[in-house]
């Protein structure tokens, strides 16, 4: 237990940093932007009603799709600038948390400015001021306790949503939240929430403290708390400033298979002597670009993925051909090297209770069109957008009760508890033979085939040192080692981390070779 | 009752000024010669234009029509702010700076001026010359009563020298004797420092005792322009004398008291 804790707190220090740049530019930005803004609106109560509403209503974008909205926008863009922009990453989380935090910071430097009392402001005319010194020496001052508050309220929202912008690349606090939550690691989820709560909360009190002192007019207490602030800020700045270049980066999409893999190749790379980052959390579709935009430098896709997603082919093939296609066509149009496949498989499986299945007679997929109206269907979040879906329905009459996604780390009980009757599993998860459930064979194919394969950004893939750290995993992982491992990170009781999980599996492929 | 001789304010025109706002015209084809350190009370009931016509000899509003001069100079020449940096203004709600020291209040007119030479004995002085205490300098505004904070305007007012200052019912929100005692030390230096003074009232009595030359105003129109003898002893016209009977039958009921006491 303890040692949990331990292995938690570690990645603390590098993610508040990661989390403390991100939230502190954001607001920057929307400080820098909003001021002007508010002087503009204040002077023209047309303009005020416009930039207010526009603010507003961005307000009411779930900060999670606002997050994702940045991808396709900023892809375009870095098209357009011949791929010199990154997609993924600090920029688009960024960009999304400063226009969350332009409604409070907005709100209140016009609520502050329009509050100014109007006597002031007519001495100020009275006495031959200028609109820039009116500005300058009476509504600004006379405005900022009330545009503080809002800044500190937008300070607290950033820091807050800043744990999303996890799921487009960009490191944070979440980092810990989504990753305990795909491996039901309560210690990290915890930790992550922790540490940006308090963050929140001591940022909170100290922007609290500097707005209570201007109102006061306290100047030592609202300079020594600008300076608390400033020194924290300094520390969470000074890692910018190293340079990191030779720093791999591995990609994983959000599951357990994926954090296992990434640690394994990392472990790899370490031991070839290269300096290695995680970036977890990455969705089937941003992963692909990322590593064609030399974002991360390496991850493990499944060649059915990459083979209807970007490809966008529907034509089932034999498991080699696919292979061999897909090395090329990404090479080709992307750059980016097929290493080669793990050597197992990771396919959707429709999976059902074991009682189910022997009282219903379900063996294949055919069995299950039978009883679907019956079935509630239990999914992980994307499946039934996935093309694989549109393949099953048009190859079986499968029409289910109802469907219902569920991230993967409750999908499996969900079934066990009755709660959905067939799940879309994945073939190399522990918990399909741990459970006894039963997987219904796709007797037409329809599924395309799901090797697990090595993906190399163009970067990397002249690097021969990088190249031959890797190049021994490639077919060197049976699906049983692999739902082994995922298993011990996914399971109930006695958990394990990712990292440990990939030590196990990494004395076993060393074993394998030496004996 | 002419003006003063040795005055250094400097005289004002009005040629057939008018502003309207939209129909309704608040000042409405005013033409006036005042002279040179001369102290004229504008007089009227509210929304007669009294305050508008004020507040375009130092530009807070514009007139829509006829031109301005002060000193035979039109006052559209020089920007707006540097304008009212030659003029005092004093107003009812005083309109102090709360977020600044009582110094920097009085001071706030040179800072401007980027004068940054003899400021501490320019406010000492101003103190001085509004009766208030020297250490009221390091005070906030809120720590000073309504009358010692008009004081403080008065004194920002002047802190530049200006020979012309316009007053905006500058007592109009004081206690009744802070208001007198106050009125009193103004017209003491006016009358020392030479000053052209345009003070608007409703206050007739105030005007009576202040002013040398009295304008009284109605619907936008100057209706009477007198001297307060002139004013008193009758014939200038029914709104002059609706106003001025008010004073004089105060007058006579408080000495009608007195005698039966």
């Amino acid at each position: 237990m303890t040692e949990a804790w331990q292995q938690a707190f570690a990645r603390v220090p590098e993610l508040l940093a990661a989390h403390v740049q991100l939230s502190f530019s954001a607001l920057l930005l929307a400080m820098v932007l909003c001021l002007p803004l508010a002087i503009w609106a204040v002077r023209a109560p047309r303009v005020a009603s416009v930039i207010l509403g526009f603010a507003s209503l961005i307000q009411t974008i779930p900060a999670l799709a606002l997050l994702a909205l940045f991808y396709p926008v900023l892809l375009g863009l870095s098209a357009l600038l011949g791929g010199r922009l990154s997609a993924l990453g600090f920029l688009p989380a960024l960009l999304a948390l400063t226009l969350y935090a332009l409604l409070p910071i907005l709100r209140n430097a016009v609520t502050g400015l329009t509050g100014v009392d109007p006597a002031a402001k007519q001495a100020a005319d009275g006495l031959g001021m200028t609109a820039a010194q009116k500005l300058r020496l009476v509504e600004a001052p006379l405005a900022a306790p009330t545009i503080m508050a809002g800044i500190r309220t937008a300070a607290v929202w950033t820091i807050g949503a800043a744990t999303l912008s996890t799921t487009v690349g960009q490191a944070s606090l979440g980092d810990l939240i989504f990753a305990g939550l795909q491996t039901q690691n309560w210690t990290l989820v915890l930790t992550g929430c922790f540490a940006s709560a308090g963050l929140a909360i001591i940022v909170d009190l100290l922007l609290g403290l500097i707005e209570r002192a201007i109102r006061e007019r306290r100047k030592i207490i609202a300079w020594g708390a600008t300076a608390v602030i400033g020194i924290g800020l300094a520390i969470a700045l000074l890692p910018m400033l190293g340079a990191r270049d030779d720093v791999v980066v591995i990609g994983a999409k959000g599951f357990s298979e994926q954090f296992i893999l990434a640690r394994l190749m990392g472990a790899r790379l370490e031991e070839a002597g290269y300096e290695v980052r995680y970036q977890d959390g990455l969705g089937s579709a941003v992963v692909f670009q990322a590593v064609a935009a030399d974002d991360i430098d390496i991850y493990v896709d499944y060649s059915g993925t990459i083979w209807t997603n970007q490809m966008k082919r529907t034509d089932a093939v034999p498991a080699g051909d696919m292979l061999s296609e897909i090395g090329k066509w990404s090479e080709a149009t992307h750059g980016v090297t097929m290493l080669g496949a793990l050597g197992f498989e990771n396919t959707y499986a429709f999976a059902v209770r074991p009682e189910d299945a022997a009282s219903k007679q379900l063996k294949t997929l055919d069995d299950l069109a039978r009883v679907s109206s019956d079935f509630a269907f239990g999914t992980d979040l994307e499946f039934l957008e996935r093309p694989e879906w549109a393949m099953v329905k048009a190859a079986y009459p499968i029409r289910f009760k109802e469907a219902r996604s569920f991230n993967p780390t409750f999908m499996y009980p969900a079934l066990s508890s009755g709660e959905v009757d067939v799940i879309s599993a994945f073939s190399s998860d522990g918990r399909i033979a741990a459970n006894g459930f039963v997987v219904l064979e796709d007797g037409k194919g329809a599924v395309p085939s799901y090797e697990a394969m090595i993906l190399v950004a163009s970067r990397r893939s002249s690097d021969d040192k990088f190249i031959d750290a890797i190049k021994p995993l490639v077919g060197a992982i049976t699906v049983e080692n692999m739902r082994e491992a995922n298993y011990k990170v996914d399971r109930e009781a006695n958990k394990q981390s990712p990292r440990q999980a990939a030590r196990w599996l990494d004395e076993r492929l060393k074993d394998g070779k030496d004996h | 009752m002419n003006s003063t001789p040795s005055a250094s304010g400097p005289a004002i025109s009005l040629n057939t000024v008018s502003r309207d706002y939209g129909a309704i015209k608040a000042v409405d084809n005013v033409s006036l010669e005042i002279a040179a350190g001369s102290f004229v009370a504008l007089v009227g009931l509210s929304g007669s234009g009294k305050s508008t016509l004020l507040k375009m000899i130092n530009r807070l509003v514009d007139p829509t029509a006829g031109e301005v001069l002060i000193a035979d100079e039109n006052v559209e020449v020089a920007d707006p702010h540097v304008l009212r940096r030659r003029i005092g203004y004093v107003f009812q709600n005083i309109g102090l700076f709360p977020h600044m020291t009582i110094a920097r209040n009085i001071a706030i007119g040179l800072e401007l001026a980027g004068e940054k030479n003899g400021r501490q004995e320019r406010v000492a002085e101003l103190l001085e010359l509004v009766e208030l205490p020297q250490d009221m300098a390091s005070r906030m505004p809120h720590q000073l009563s309504g009358g010692q904070q008009q004081r403080v305007g008065v004194a920002r007012a002047l802190a530049t020298r200006p020979g012309l200052m316009l007053m905006d019912e500058p007592f109009g929100a004081l206690d009744p004797v802070t208001r007198d005692s106050l009125a009193g030390q103004y017209k003491a230096l006016h009358e020392k420092l030479g000053l052209t003074t345009i003070i608007v009232t409703h206050d007739m009595a105030e005007a009576l005792y202040l002013a040398d030359r009295i304008l009284v105003m109605e619907d936008g129109q100057i209706k009477a322009d007198a001297t307060p003898a002139e004013l008193l002893s009758g014939g200038v016209g029914d709104e002059a004398e609706a106003l001025v009977a008010i004073p004089r039958a105060q007058a006579a009921h408080l000495i009608a008291l007195s005698k039966k006491t």
